[in-house]
C-alpha cells in the first residue's frame, strides 16, 4: 500500500499520495468463487464461475478453475489464486511420478490424499479450498472435498467458495441420489448461476465439465446462456 | 487473506436466526425459526416467537439483538395504535415498516435490529418491506433476513413465483425455513408462520419433527 505522505500540510492538496494508487494493487489475488462437483452413476460433473479478483477488480473474468491433475481426476479451486495454483502443480506432478510407479491410471482418492497432505501440512500459511473430483476403476465417480484447514471428506455433492453459502438450500433441496449425468449438470448449471447473481466476487461465464470411463467433456455456457430464474 | 466465514464477510454482525416473509396471490406469508443464542454456542431459547404482531393485519420479524428489537416493537405498536385512532382506519403496512424505519434510522447507532414487515391493508393488498440494520427501506415481493438467509438465497430465487396460491406459498416458506435451519447452526426449533389475508390472520407452527427432510437426512 502507498505510505501516507510526510509533508506538511500546505493549505490546498491537489491529491494525496493514496489517491494515485487505487486501493487493489495492494490486495492479494483471490479466486472468490462457486465451484460445485456432483457425483452420478459412471462419473461426475464439475462446474465453477470465471471469476478472479483483486479486491474490487476483476482481475480475469475468464479464469478457468477447472484444473486437470491427471486424465480423469479435475480439482476445482477457490481461495488465494496463488496458493491454489501452486498445490495443484505440486499434486500434478506426485500423481504423475506416483502413476507411472504403479503402471495404471491413479485413483482419485489417492489425488485426494495428496491434496490434503500439502493443505494440511501448511496450513498455517495456505488459503485454499479444493474439490477433488474424477472416475477411476475401483470406485466409479467420485466427489472430495478438501476445504480450508485441511480436512479432506468424501461426498456425493459439495459447493465450495464464497459463492456457496448461497446455494446449500437449493443444492439441499433439488439433489437427489441416482440422477443422470444430464440432470447433474442442469443441477450444476442452476446452482453457480444462483450464486452468481448474488455473490460479488463470482460471475462471469459458467464452466461445466464431466468426466467418466471415456473421458472428460467441457462445456461453457455464456451469459444469455445461463439459465434464468424469476428473481425481482 | 481471505477469510470464509459467511457471517462476517456477508452479514455483518451474526443475526442468530432465519426470517422471510413472501406475498402470494391474496396475502402474505411471514415465518421465522425459533432459537435465541448466545455467542453461537449456548441455545438460551428454544420456543421464542420472533414474528410480532404491530397491529390486526399488520405482523414483524426482527433479525439481530433481540433485546433492540423487542424495544424498538413495543415502542412501534403503540405509535401504530395511536395513529390507527387518530386516522379512524387501519394503519397502512407502510406506515408500520416507517416506524420502523425511523427508530431504526435515528439510532443507528445504538442499535442493531433488522425487521420484515408484512401486512395486508385496503390499499394495496399484501405487502412485504424490510426495514436493514441502518433504517433503510424497501418493499419487495419476498424477502429473507438473519443469518439463515444465506444459505438459501439460491432456493428462494430459484422457487419463488408471484401469484401463487396460499398453499404453495406455505410450502415454499416452510421449505426454505427448514433448509436454512438445517445448514444454520444459530437458526432451529420450530417454524413459526403466519398468514395474512384480507379475511384475517392465521398462525401456523411447524414442530422440528415436522419439518420437511431432504435428500441428507
Amino acid at each position: 500500500m502507498a505510505a501516507a505522505t510526510m509533508m506538511p500540510y500546505f493549505g490546498q492538496q491537489m491529491s494525496s499520495k493514496t489517491e494515485l494508487v487505487p486501493d487493489w494493487t495492494g490486495q492479494e489475488v483471490s479466486t472468490g468463487t462457486t465451484i460445485m462437483a456432483v457425483e452420478y452413476d459412471g462419473g461426475v460433473v464439475i462446474g465453477a464461475d470465471s471469476r478472479t479478483t483483486t479486491g474490487a477488480y476483476i482481475a480475469n473474468r475468464v479464469t478457468d478453475k477447472l484444473t486437470p491433475i491427471h486424465d480423469r481426476i479435475f480439482c476445482c479451486r477457490s481461495g488465494s489464486a496463488a496458493d491454489t495454483q501452486a498445490i495443484a502443480d505440486v499434486v500434478t506432478y506426485q500423481l504423475g511420478f506416483h502413476s507411472i510407479e504403479l503402471d495404471e491410471p491413479p485413483l482419485v482418492e489417492t489425488a485426494a490424499n495428496l491434496f490434503r497432505a500439502s493443505c494440511y501440512k501448511y496450513r498455517e500459511e495456505l488459503t485454499a479450498g479444493i474439490l477433488v473430483a474424477g472416475w477411476d476403476r475401483r470406485k466409479g465417480g467420485q466427489v472430495y472435498c478438501v476445504p480450508i484447514g485441511g480436512m479432506l471428506v468424501r461426498q456425493p455433492v459439495s459447493v465450495g467458495g464464497s459463492g456457496s453459502s448461497y446455494i446449500y438450500g437449493f443444492m439441499d433441496s433439488n439433489y437427489k441420489l441416482s440422477m443422470t449425468k444430464d440432470q447433474c449438470l442442469e443441477l450444476t448449471a442452476s446452482a453457480l448461476s444462483l450464486a452468481m447473481e448474488r455473490d460479488g466476487s463470482s460471475g462471469g461465464v459458467v464452466r461445466l465439465a464431466s468426466i467418466s470411463e471415456e473421458g472428460v467433456e467441457r462445456r461453457v455456457l455464456l451469459g444469455d446462456q445461463l439459465p434464468k430464474f424469476s428473481t425481482h | 487473506m481471505e477469510k470464509r466465514s459467511a457471517d462476517s464477510q456477508v452479514k455483518g454482525v451474526s443475526t442468530g436466526t432465519t426470517i422471510l416473509a413472501a406475498t402470494f396471490k391474496g396475502g402474505v406469508v411471514i415465518g421465522s425459526d425459533s432459537r435465541a443464542s448466545m455467542g453461537g454456542e449456548y441455545v438460551s431459547s428454544k420456543t421464542i416467537n420472533k414474528v410480532i404482531q404491530v397491529h390486526d393485519q399488520i405482523f414483524c420479524c426482527m433479525a439481530g439483538s433481540l433485546a433492540d428489537a423487542q424495544a424498538v416493537t413495543k415502542a412501534a405498536k403503540f405509535h401504530l395504535s395511536f395513529h390507527s385512532v387518530q386516522m379512524e382506519t387501519p394503519p397502512l403496512v407502510i406506515a408500520a415498516a416507517s416506524v420502523l424505519q425511523e427508530m431504526c434510522y435515528k439510532n443507528r447507532e445504538e442499535l442493531q435490529a433488522g425487521f420484515i414487515t408484512a401486512g395486508w391493508d385496503r390499499k394495496k393488498g399484501p405487502q412485504v418491506y424490510v426495514v436493514s440494520l441502518g433504517g433503510m427501506l424497501v418493499g419487495q415481493p419476498v424477502t429473507i433476513g438473519g443469518s439463515g438467509s444465506t444459505y438459501i438465497y439460491g432456493y428462494v430465487d430459484a422457487k419463488y413465483k408471484p401469484n401463487m396460491s396460499r398453499d404453495e406459498c406455505l410450502q415454499f416458506a416452510t421449505n426454505a425455513l427448514a433448509l436454512a435451519m438445517g445448514r444454520d447452526n444459530v437458526s432451529g426449533g420450530v417454524a413459526h408462520l403466519v398468514v395474512i389475508t384480507e379475511t384475517g390472520v392465521e398462525h401456523v407452527v411447524v414442530p422440528g419433527n415436522k419439518l420437511p427432510k431432504f435428500h441428507n437426512e
